[in-house]
């Protein structure tokens, strides 16, 4: 075959095209082969692997929250509940012009235009199918306003939501707490598969340390979804064959306070206006029957969630509103803890029932100037123990209190609960402080600071210095008086119940160890001098108790702000307001079966018997009037 | 179809035509290649409707573009090999003009310069996937088989000029189709098995040269084929979901539009380049050993035209056209399980879209042409 030739060769042509044709051929059968052996080795050997990750793909487990326990008072009258709310949504992908819409939702006011930026943020990083809450409660009025307007806003909607509700909010704000958003740290804190789906945790109060009884067990929900996570209908679809079975959430537990929502209304409506705390307890288990700290707030504002403004605006109120004093306040007790002095000076010998000393309105240590002021000038006479107490005589003290030392002091204070946390059941207590020489050995670093000098004995016996309170540890020690040295830890929640079986854990009374007090009638003569203060008409609270059906103890206490100069006379007017003394009263009654110890404190409220007294016979007087101890 | 038709089905060549056939001799339309091709359309068709989510507007678009792209088969089955080979030199030079055009003038879409507006928009690079294996062959007609050297640097210039502009777009699935489109035109026409061997082991520098020349994204590609998991939720997502897609569908499949990997949109691009996995994964191993069979069948007929055809020009180019067709379903099919890495080629007849159906077709019709048209030459 000449290959130069300019004449075709047809026929060697044809049979190398045929010989190039099969040569392709096979070719192209040995690369068919080897796909159809990679489609045979996915979908025959490796299916089982294939077939479950697919699994794994469209099923995704979602989580199903759990309603959260209610709160009840002792009288089951609900303190925090769950209620339907209608909030305003906005699904990200359904709106063409995000700044617009909120700009337009701003102007109708529907949202706040401040929390502008804060709303942007929580679109730009969401999923664009997911919806994010731009107002967690619409009033009638915007839901109204937003119906007629609806057309104009696509992409934006209002959805039924449950919201924590407290129906009587401010009146048990510090005692039942919040619930706020849950926040990063709150997820380090809890157990974070437990709050998947949920939106809300306790922050403060009961809400805050009864968490896991309220909070329930969150159920999971198998869903098919596609690969944005978009959850797909599945009645849509005969997926659904072959979804695992579901878990039902277990609903939060119910919760039972001991307190009484009448008294909290009395004690909140009394206090108003004021700056202080309230705090009454059932003596004989502890069970906290009121706990008012004032100013308050409406704690359905973290529930709902709020503007930045309202948040920053209760946060730099100089009242303090979010500050529970019940608690976490610590004050000089003053005079309160004259009682509780009176037993120790009695049982450490340092007095007896007949020694008098005369008052003549000051007290100076020997060899020194220094005159420890009574608080009535002219003086009260001659006066023993009963009449010290009775009028509150601060010489006596004064005298006394040099032969009982600070460190019997603090071993007897320490008994009725002072200078350390009681142990309630919410957070964020004050640990107080009772002085001693040890403590101040070890609370100061300059060698000449760590001495522990006479006179502070002096004042530390009128609840002076470096002594603080706070008034839950106050109506403790009140307790402790009541029932002669019997003390239970003091708690709010009574009992905790779960809502489907019904069955109800009781909390036990936790009995603490006793106040040793060896003689009975040393706590005859106390608590007598303690009645006499009320209704004796020498006593210094008289006018308060004096008219009481029943019989009460008491003690007032008036604990200075700042030191008056030595020979400046003491004007109440010319003092500001901020500058007056603290007003504290601890009472306990009836007197022969104590049924309720009350501690009051009001900050610069000049006087105990006379302004913090009332609000603790108001109280009583309900109490013991129309109480009813059943939960 | 009558029944009387049937019986002359099963009666031989001996038979008289039925008026079928008649119609289909008037048409030049080769029956078995219509009936082949049909068949894979209404598989994909049936396919593409689970694909789209059942999306009836999308479908019919699809139905609209298949009833134009039969029709230009129809046109191009009534070209002549001999009017088709006259004006093949123009319709390559028309064709590279409009190449760089594009390059100069195109209309960008999704990162890359393919489209032209000539009063319609189009891609050119479509009309050089039967233009550059049209050359081939043109050059070769009147030469002898095998070709030598020098004709073969030639061809290799004439080639490359078009896969070269295409590659620019840059749309390397294309190129890399277009350029074998005419290197089977040439293996055809006798290439040296010695010198096809040298190309092979040449293929390693050349292969070193092409990486240079790829995108950042087609380099990933690559990485990614040989390690999908690398990057599960980036590069590696879409063969990582078609495996899934493909390996889940078993023997039998999950049944049409039940596929979770394709309904759920777990799989990317499903409608188009990956719409065989959906077929893997809703119809199993069956359906697409069914689906490859047609395209064998198709095939097969293709190779057998070419076969009979009676001139250098007819059978070239019928062979390129079939074995063309092949590599698109190779590199789709091998590209959706993993074995080669995602370049961006359709699956012929059943992935979404216009251009590539109306060409395919027109190929197929100038197979017809070739076929129909071989008796009335002088053999």
């Amino acid at each position: 075959m000449d290959l130069l030739s300019p004449i075709k060769d047809h026929h060697s042509e044809r049979r190398l095209f045929i010989a190039r044709v099969v040569l392709a051929a096979v070719v192209s059968t040995l690369l068919l082969g080897t796909v159809v052996a990679r489609l045979v080795q996915l979908q025959v050997f490796e299916y089982e692997v294939f077939a479950a990750q697919s699994q794994g793909n469209r099923v995704r487990i979602e989580a199903m929250p759990p309603i959260r326990g209610l709160v009840f008072d002792r009288k089951g009258r609900v303190q925090a509940e769950n209620l339907p709310a209608y909030q305003l949504e906005l699904f990200p992908e359904q709106v063409s012009d995000i700044d617009d819409t909120l700009q337009r939702l701003a102007n109708l006011d529907l949202i706040v235009a401040e929390d502008i930026p804060t709303y942007n943020e929580l679109i730009d990083n969401g999923p664009r199918f997911k919806p994010v809450t731009l107002n967690f409660r619409l009033s009638e009025e915007q839901i109204a306003n937003f119906a007629i307007q609806r057309p104009r806003f696509p992409g934006v909607d209002f959805q039924p939501r449950l919201v924590r509700h407290y129906p009587h909010g401010a009146a048990v704000a510090h005692a039942v707490g919040y619930v706020g958003g849950l926040s990063k740290s709150d997820l380090g804190r809890l157990d974070g598969s437990d709050y998947a789906g949920t939106s809300h945790t306790g922050k403060t109060g009961v809400e805050s340390s009864f968490e896991n009884d309220l909070h329930g067990d969150v159920g999971v929900q198998h869903v098919i979804s596609n690969a944005l996570g978009r959850q797909i209908p599945t009645d849509s679809r005969e997926m659904a064959d072959s979804l695992p079975t579901d878990e039902s959430p277990a609903p939060g537990h119910n919760v039972y306070l001991s307190l009484d929502l009448d008294l909290q209304l009395i004690a909140t409506r009394a206090m108003e206006g004021r700056r202080g705390a309230v705090v009454a307890l059932d003596p004989w288990t502890g069970e906290v029957l009121a706990l008012v700290s004032a100013p308050t707030f409406d704690p359905n504002l973290f529930a709902l969630g709020m503007s930045t403004k309202q948040f920053s605006g209760l946060q730099n109120d100089l009242t303090q509103p979010l500050f529970n004093r019940a608690i976490r306040g610590a004050y000089p007790p003053g005079s309160t803890i004259k009682p509780m002095l009176a037993l120790a000076a009695l049982e450490t010998g340092a007095t007896n029932l007949t020694r008098k000393t005369v008052c003549r309105g000051y007290f100076m240590l020997p060899n020194t100037t220094h005159r420890y002021r009574d608080w009535k000038p002219e003086g009260h006479g001659e006066v023993d123990l009963h009449d010290a107490l009775q009028q509150s005589c601060d010489v006596y003290f004064y005298e006394i209190s040099i032969d009982i030392g600070i460190d019997r002091m603090h071993y007897y204070l320490d008994q009725f609960g002072l200078g350390h946390k009681s142990g309630v059941d919410i957070s964020g207590e004050h640990a107080g402080l009772v002085p001693s020489k040890e403590w101040k050995r070890s609370a100061f670093r300059e060698r000449t600071d760590q001495r522990w000098y006479n006179g502070e004995t002096v004042i530390a016996s009128i609840g002076q210095g470096y002594m603080l309170a706070t008034p839950l540890q106050l109506a403790v020690a009140a307790g402790a008086l009541a029932t002669r040295g019997i003390r239970y830890e003091p708690h709010l929640v009574a009992a905790v119940e779960d809502p489907l079986t019904g069955e109800r854990s009781l909390v036990s009374p936790n009995r603490l160890e006793d106040v040793r007090i060896d003689s009975e009638e040393h706590w005859n003569a106390i608590i007598g001098g303690m009645h006499d203060v009320m209704q004796s008409v020498r006593g210094t609270a008289w006018a308060v108790g004096g008219n009481a059906p029943y019989q009460m103890a008491g003690k007032s206490g008036t604990a200075q702000v700042y030191s008056v100069a030595q020979e400046d006379e003491y004007d109440e007017d010319e003092i500001e307001e901020r500058l007056r003394d603290h007003a504290l009263f601890i009472s306990f009654a009836p007197l022969d079966n104590p049924r309720i110890a009350v501690a009051v404190v009001i900050e610069n409220g000049s006087s105990g018997s006379r302004v913090a007294a009332p609000i603790a016979r108001a109280i009583m007087d309900e109490y013991l009037g129309h109480g009813d101890d059943a939960p | 179809m009558r029944l009387s038709d049937t019986q002359r089905l099963f009666s031989g060549k001996a038979a008289p035509l039925s008026d079928v056939g008649r119609i289909y001799r008037r048409l030049r339309i080769d029956g078995p290649l219509l009936g082949g091709i049909l068949l894979i359309c209404a598989l994909g068709l049936v396919v593409l409707y689970s694909a789209v989510g059942e999306n009836m507007r999308l479908w019919t678009n699809q139905v609209i573009r298949l009833g134009v792209a039969l029709i230009a088969m129809l046109v191009a089955a009534q070209m002549s090999p001999d009017f088709l080979r006259r004006w093949t030199p123009w319709g390559f030079l028309g064709g590279t003009v409009l190449l760089v055009l594009v390059l100069t003038t195109g209309e960008v879409g999704q990162g890359a310069r393919r489209w032209l507006d000539l009063g319609i928009r189009f891609q050119p690079s479509e009309i050089m996937k039967l233009a550059v294996p049209m050359m081939a062959a043109w050059y070769l007609h009147d030469r002898q088989m095998p070709p030598r050297a020098g004709q073969l640097l030639l061809l290799a210039v004439m080639i490359l000029i078009p896969t070269l502009l295409i590659a620019r777009q840059p749309d390397l699935g294309t190129a890399l189709l277009i350029a074998a489109s005419g290197f089977i035109v040439i293996v055809l026409a006798g290439l040296p098995v010695r010198l096809m061997l040298g190309l092979a082991v040449l293929s390693v520098p050349g292969a070193m040269l092409l990486w240079n020349f790829m995108q950042d994204y087609q380099k990933q590609r690559v990485l990614t084929l040989l390690d999908p998991d690398s990057d599960p939720l980036g590069a590696g997502y879409n063969i990582i979901q078609s495996k899934i897609a493909i390996g889940s569908g078993g023997l039998f499949g999950k049944g049409w539009t039940n596929g979770s990997q394709a309904q759920l949109e777990y799989l990317p691009e499903r409608d188009t380049d990956f719409i065989f996995a959906v077929m893997g994964e809703e119809l199993g191993l069956l359906g697409v050993l069914a689906l490859l069979c047609l395209y064998v069948f198709v095939i097969g007929r293709g190779l057998y035209i070419a076969m009979q055809a009676p001139d250098t020009y007819s059978r070239l180019l019928a062979g390129s056209i079939s074995l063309t067709f092949f590599v698109y379903v190779f590199v789709n099919t091998a590209m959706v399980t993993g074995l080669v890495p995602v370049v961006g080629v359709p699956l012929p007849l059943v992935s979404f879209g216009g251009t590539s159906m109306v060409t395919l077709l027109a190929g197929f019709g100038i197979l017809m042409s070739i076929h129909s048209h071989r008796k009335l030459l002088p053999h």
